[in-house]
């Protein structure tokens, strides 16, 4: 369920990394609590995030949620298929709803993140 | 948590539940937006066990219902049913419900919601005292389903010896449904054609299996407390809590129509009538969000900059596609097409004041 190379956040934020850079989505534990996602609000590129600072919201039908940035870096690209598609989010939540491609500032944030086994046991802890 | 007797059906059609109003119920299933469609263009079938239900018996039961409401229940005939509201003196809610005539004029059933059942019960209790009547909770021996869309009387009539097509909307009978004692009656909460099935059978799940089996191939989807919240709101049916309280006068509320004076003495007539002379200071309006937000429960509503109320219901609107919402306005500020704004997070947004229903079906 939840990629083996990813690294995740108590706030259900998932990341990849990929050479200086990552991306960015929501977990599909996340999108499925949200419900039916209606509106994506994506930063605009170049924006600087420090890690815990907020990206955007993610709003479903029932509720809205802050997007958290797990690490530090410069926003270098949104998805904008979201704009017209924010479902994207529900159906793909770790693949084609990712929402933005940071340039990482300092790779050493990354081991404040849980791996994917960490997240699972986090994730039943919540479900208790 | 209570449970209703179909806990266990929603489980295994893989529902995800919540909390509501000391209950554990189905919030969805496949999803808000599918399980809304389908009631607008198909059908949707709702376990709403958690309302309550309370039994008015004797002789002057019809005058006690007279006494305790705003509309005018001596025009009901048994196998009618009539939308109406529990009132204070102060011709505020204590909730709104709907009154089912059995006999006139010793027997009527008020269905009310969940979070008030408690507080109904002892309120009708206190203020029925002068009257030679019996009341009831009967809250947990009941199930209600709700059958709700286009299609509901082609699903449910072959389960049914009723004949659904001489039922008239907020008319009912008593009969079988997939061989339970039921009261069946042409009403609903999300602005379409449907029924709703009351039986105090003790295990009710083969009549959910029946019509969803029914149902399934022709689009019917279960629904949850999501979607009957979405369809509810663009319909304008009121939520106590959110839209109504012992806060707001019935005439805020734009619900007028229930509020019969010339019927004689209820509670709450005096301060009606004094409101109706002075005239309403404020009303309950419908809007949209101009632009691209989602307006919430109290989220703050400004007009010229300056905080004048804040929103009632709000989401988005799965069917007509935009986000909606009620608000209580200064009077002068009530008339359709007047702008104002919202406080959605940190950014103002337009909305506008627009007709209600929202949504209105078209009659065959």
């Amino acid at each position: 369920m939840y990629p083996n190379d990813f690294y995740y956040t108590k706030e259900h934020e998932w990341l990849k990394v990929e050479g200086d850079e990552a991306v960015v989505g929501i977990t599909d534990f996340a999108q499925k609590q949200l419900g039916d996602i209606i509106y994506v609000d994506l930063p605009k590129p170049g924006k600087i995030l420090e890690a815990h600072q907020t990206i955007g919201t993610v709003e479903s039908v029932k509720s809205v949620s802050d997007v958290y940035s797990p690490i530090s870096g410069e926003v270098i690209q949104v998805n904008s298929v979201l704009a017209q598609s924010p479902d994207t989010v529900n159906k793909d939540p770790h693949g084609e709803g990712w929402i933005v491609r940071l340039k990482v500032k300092d790779k050493s944030e990354i081991t404040n993140l849980m791996k994917a086994a960490d997240y699972e046991k986090y994730l039943e802890g919540l479900e208790h | 948590m209570k449970k209703t007797r179909l806990n266990a059906v929603h489980k295994e059609s893989g529902a995800r539940m919540i909390e509501f109003a000391g209950w554990e119920m189905p919030v969805e299933y496949e999803g808000i937006i599918d399980e809304h469609v389908a009631v607008r263009t198909k059908a949707g079938l709702f376990d709403v066990s958690h309302m309550g239900e309370i039994t008015i018996e004797g002789e002057e039961a019809l005058a006690c219902v007279q006494y305790l409401t705003p509309n005018d229940a001596a025009r009901l005939s048994p196998g009618q049913v009539q939308y109406t509201a529990l009132t204070t003196p102060e011709g505020t809610f204590v909730d709104d419900l709907l009154v089912y005539c059995l006999s006139v004029p010793d027997k009527y059933l008020l269905v009310v919601n969940a979070a008030n059942s408690d507080k109904d019960y002892a309120w009708v209790k206190e203020k029925s005292a002068a009257f030679k009547v019996k009341v009831a909770n009967r809250s947990d021996n009941y199930t209600q389903l709700a059958l709700q869309g286009p299609l509901a009387q082609e699903i449910l009539q072959p389960l049914t010896e009723l004949d659904l097509g001489l039922m008239k909307s907020f008319n009912f009978a008593l009969g079988k449904v997939a061989g339970f004692d039921c009261l069946v009656s042409r009403t609903g909460y999300t602005g379409e054609d449907g029924f709703e099935i009351y039986t105090l059978a003790q295990r009710p799940e083969a009549i959910w299996k029946a019509i969803m089996k029914e149902g399934t191939p022709k689009g019917l989807l279960p629904v949850g407390l999501g979607a009957r919240d979405t369809l509810r709101l663009e319909a304008k049916l009121m939520l106590y809590g959110n839209d109504i309280s012992d806060k707001t006068t019935v005439l805020e509320a734009d619900l007028k129509w229930i509020v019969k004076f010339q019927k004689g003495d209820f509670l709450g007539k005096a301060a009606l009538e004094k409101q109706v002379q002075d005239g309403l200071k404020r009303k309950l309006v419908g809007f949209e969000v101009i632009e691209k937000g989602i307006a919430r429960p109290h989220y703050p509503v400004f007009i010229k900059g300056e905080k004048v109320s804040e929103v009632c219901s709000g989401t988005f609107a799965p069917y007509l596609k935009k986000p909606i919402g009620l608000v209580y306005l200064p009077i002068e500020f009530t008339e359709i097409g007047i702008e104002f704004e919202i406080g959605i997070r940190d950014k103002m947004f337009k909305a506008r004041v627009i007709p209600t229903p929202f949504y209105k079906r078209e009659k065959k």
